[in-house]
């Protein structure tokens, strides 16, 4: 199991759980604003249409879908 | 920082094709690069890190008999010169200097705008597969399946198996088209087999043909699904809507090979038109994996110099291709969709660019360059293929980087 | 007020070598539709000519597209600079008639000094705007990273130009051409013009279009169709990356550019950025001359970006979504050509740009005009004249 933050909140997550995963099983405010204010969730689940964007460890624009969690990550949503 | 690595067969593309490819080049030097964290592909994708599928589990094995290098986590974002590409990985930037190369980028799912598709909780076909693969808990949620193509029972029968309530699959294609496919099935026995399979696990889910979906709605998230021909709308969690498959020809466009009618043109050996790059799977004509992996091991073969070898896989190559034909033709998309999204719906994701916006444009290039659509991070991957549809428009040329990467690792 | 214009006797197509000639008749054929076409179409049509805009493409194809949409005041020789502050001025009067779209920003320049040889060139150059009232102000190390506070410390200062801007010239060329046909300008797009007559131009599809003057402005291709410009190619790379809101708030340009442009021999690069509206960063620039080939370079890119994030070190760290290059069209001397051809009496030449086409192509319309109408112009127009450039 790994230990991460989502927004300042703890959670522990399998093993191999992809970021996107997580913070949808968070239930939480995920992931982007759109360019007019919308609130996307992943389309794709593959990395190619960059809807899961969050930002990690401080590093913006990071394709969740494509990131497995590592203990301690810092995840932040729009 | 900066790497640098020399191989002689250089594979981009871990999925079913790549690793038949690598799994035959032997006595070469074989390098193997996927961008994501395991090796798979889309169909054999990992469930949190483990790799399930015991074919996938056989063909890594012989990976590490034969003693080819993998990088995982490595995404090729261009061509330096005609024996190096760039790649950037999570240490930095990667250039691997090859004397051959075989594309096998595999495909992505194909989306289509329809009022409410950005909504939260409306994901693609594969790409709720791929989540919960990811790790995504369905466990009792409520699900519409719905679109085009074979991935939708594929999908359906996937979320069944872990604990998703799979309310409907609704195929776009005429019962007709699907009665015909059927028909034919009795020459792919293999096919036929999975067929009656599928059809006995997915028992109980409602299975409608001939209808799609007209509108998802909710407030702030998905709350109910409008078929078409059906009046009451669906409550549900989740919408799980994608149509089919659009060949990520990228790589190889990048790279210099012709690409005609949005694939790559290869030869018998499965060689593209720049003399030492070859292409196999999905990029050459969306088929499904045993077509891929006969594609991928001819390609390795030939790669590795091995003609009479991979000459011998070309009748079974055939018959697959033949099985992609009839999928085809099967699902083709129908002239309705052009009038399912409205003047506001948004068409680029990435730019939030509303279908109004875009009438009146001769070309995606004119579009991009007065609207923004298709100048986003997903580089026309999803609004590309959704105009190509709606106004046939011709792709723009492709251009490096073929990914958005890092500035320090250009 | 002045004459709406000077009519020249409007000559029908009787050329025989024309097989499949349609009647097609304008006072000005103008062989190019980027931003300098644009706004020449814009200008002519205003003063009352019909105007005919030809191009293989379509608005702002070749050079445009690649631009960096910079409108600056720029002081490497006293031509230069006549011809960009002018330009500017029109800018601003024309900014407010612009849609949103065209992005159109007076974010100002900061001229970067690294070290204190740099900066005495800032003072030099402040110099040289005070007394041609253009207002800029000396930056030290700490003001300048004010400003910026991205840039790393350690730089010894700047110069800022407050009245420069960025504007997204696709769409400004797609509204100036729309202004001429609003003026009854005509489109003739998807053809390629091959040759130039004394009765107008000849098109890839042989048909004429009849005219009583041809006006080139077909940037790097301006030399298929008239001889001995001597126009070079010099090739750019721009790259642009993902939305970064204020990470840089001027378009900021090194001084030492200077150094690095003439010191090496065809290959240079110069750390030069901007802010877009979106909040994107775009970063250039690099010249090389004599390539014909459009394909990006890696080898060059990375020179830039590292020149880049040597001044900006978070730069490294941005998402870069797309990279591009394109060919300024380049002359000896450096200053356009704006103006009839020296022997030819019914073309006139609009061309030769280098790296300042977005910023000039509105005093260049004005120019062109003017001389057209044979009426003075706002500033002295000889230094551009065709006539000191064509051998």
């Amino acid at each position: 199991m790994k230990e991460v933050r989502i927004n300042g909140v703890s959670t522990t997550v399998a093993d191999g759980t992809t970021v996107a995963a997580a913070i949808l099983n968070a239930v939480t405010e995920g992931f982007r604003l759109s360019v007019s204010g919308e609130r996307r969730f992943p389309l794709c689940g593959m990395g190619t249409c960059f809807e899961c964007r969050v930002t990690i460890d401080g590093v913006r624009h990071r394709r969740s879908c494509q990131t497995v969690v590592e203990n301690g990550m810092e995840i932040n949503t729009d | 920082m900066s790497q640098r690595l020399e191989t002689e067969i250089l594979i981009v593309g871990g999925g079913a094709a790549g690793l038949a490819a690598a799994a035959e080049a032997v006595g070469k030097r074989v390098t193997i690069v996927d961008d994501n964290p395991r090796l798979g592909g889309q169909i054999w994708r990992a469930e949190l890190g483990q790799i399930k599928s015991p074919e996938a589990r056989r063909l890594i094995g012989r990976l590490e008999l034969n003693e080819v290098s993998v990088i995982g986590n490595a995404v090729v974002f261009a061509a330096s010169n005609d024996r190096t590409v760039l790649a950037e990985t999570p240490e930095g930037r990667l250039e691997i200097g090859f004397d051959r190369l075989i594309s096998a980028t595999g495909a992505r799912e194909r989306f289509l705008p329809f009022p409410g598709w950005t909504l939260p909780n409306v994901f693609g076909a594969g790409g709720l597969q791929a989540l919960v693969k990811g790790g995504l808990n369905v466990e009792s949620k409520r699900v519409v399946v719905a679109g085009t193509g074979p991935l939708l029972l594929a999908v359906a029968d996937y979320l069944k198996a872990n604990g998703a309530r799979v309310l409907v699959v609704a195929e776009q294609t005429p019962p007709a088209n699907l009665a015909r496919f059927g028909l034919g099935l009795w020459r792919h026995p293999g096919k036929l087999a999975q067929a009656v399979g599928l059809k006995r696990r997915l028992g109980g889910v409602k299975f409608k043909a001939g209808t799609w979906v007209v509108a998802a709605e909710g407030r702030e998230k998905l709350q109910t699904v409008r078929l078409s021909g059906i009046d009451k709308p669906i409550v549900c969690d989740y919408l799980a809507c994608g149509f089919h498959l659009v060949p990520n020809t990228e790589l190889a466009a990048t790279l210099g090979c012709e690409v005609a009618a949005g694939l790559v043109t290869v030869d018998k050996f499965q060689r593209t038109s720049v003399p030492n790059l070859l292409c196999a799977g999905e990029p050459t004509g969306i088929g499904g994996v045993e077509l891929a992996l006969i594609e991928g091991r001819i390609a390795g073969l030939a790669a590795a110099g091995k003609f009479e070898d991979a000459r011998r896989l070309f009748s079974t190559r055939k018959k697959y291709r033949a099985f992609a034909a009839s999928l085809d033709r099967c699902y083709e998309l129908r002239e309705e969709f052009k009038n399912v999204p409205q003047p506001d719906t948004i068409v680029c994701r990435c730019e939030d660019v509303k279908l109004e916006s875009l009438k009146g444009f001769e070309s995606f290039r004119d579009a991009k360059l007065q609207t923004r659509c298709g100048m986003g991070p997903c580089q026309g991957r999803v609004c590309g293929g959704a105009t190509q549809f709606l106004f046939n428009w011709k792709p723009d040329t492709v251009r490096p980087p073929i990914f958005p990467v890092r500035v320090e690792d250009l | 007020m002045l004459d709406k214009k000077q009519t020249q006797p409007v000559s029908k197509d009787s050329s025989p070598a024309s097989v499949n000639a349609r009647p097609s008749t304008f006072d000005a054929a103008i062989i190019g539709a980027g931003i300098v076409g644009a706004a020449c179409a814009a200008a002519l049509a205003r003063e009352g000519f019909s105007v005919g805009v030809i191009d293989s493409n379509g608005p702002a194809s070749g050079a445009t597209a690649a631009a960096m949409g910079h409108i600056v005041a720029m002081d490497d020789s006293e031509a230069q600079f006549a011809l960009t502050s002018y330009s500017q001025r029109l800018w601003n009067e024309f900014a407010d008639r612009m849609p949103i779209e065209s992005e159109f920003e007076n974010c100002g320049t900061i001229w970067v000094a690294a070290d204190d040889e740099e900066l005495e060139e800032a003072i030099r150059k402040r110099e040289f705007y005070a007394s041609r009232q253009v207002s800029a102000e000396v930056l030290d190390e700490h003001s300048l990273r004010d400003a910026e506070p991205n840039l790393r410390p350690g730089l010894a200062g700047g110069l800022l130009v407050r009245g420069d801007s960025v504007v997204y010239q696709p769409i400004a060329t797609r509204f100036l051409l729309g202004l001429a046909e609003a003026s009854g300008a005509r489109r003739i797009f998807g053809k390629r013009a091959v040759g130039i007559t004394e009765n107008g131009v000849r098109l890839d599809d042989s048909t004429m279009i009849s005219a009583g003057k041809v006006i080139v402005a077909a940037g790097c291709d301006s030399n298929e169709l008239v001889g001995g410009l001597g126009i070079r190619r010099k090739k750019g790379h721009l790259v642009i990356t993902d939305r970064y809101p204020n990470f840089v708030r001027h378009q900021l340009v090194e001084l030492g550019y200077l150094k690095s442009a003439h010191a090496g021999g065809s290959e240079s690069v110069a750390f030069n950025i901007q802010p877009r509206i979106t909040g994107q960063v775009l970063v250039g620039s690099s010249r090389q001359y004599d390539i014909d080939d459009a394909a990006v370079d890696f080898g060059i890119v990375r020179q830039m970006m590292s020149r880049a994030w040597s001044y900006m070190p978070e730069l490294a760290n941005l998402s870069a979504l797309r990279i591009w290059t394109g060919f300024r069209p380049a002359t000896d001397d450096n200053l356009p050509m704006i103006g009839r051809h020296p022997v030819r009496g019914n073309v006139f030449l609009a061309t030769g740009h280098e790296g300042l086409g977005i910023t000039t192509s509105l005093g260049t319309a004005e120019l062109l005009t003017d001389e057209i109408l044979g009426r003075e112009s706002a500033i002295d127009r000889s230094p551009y004249s065709p006539v000191r450039a064509i051998k």
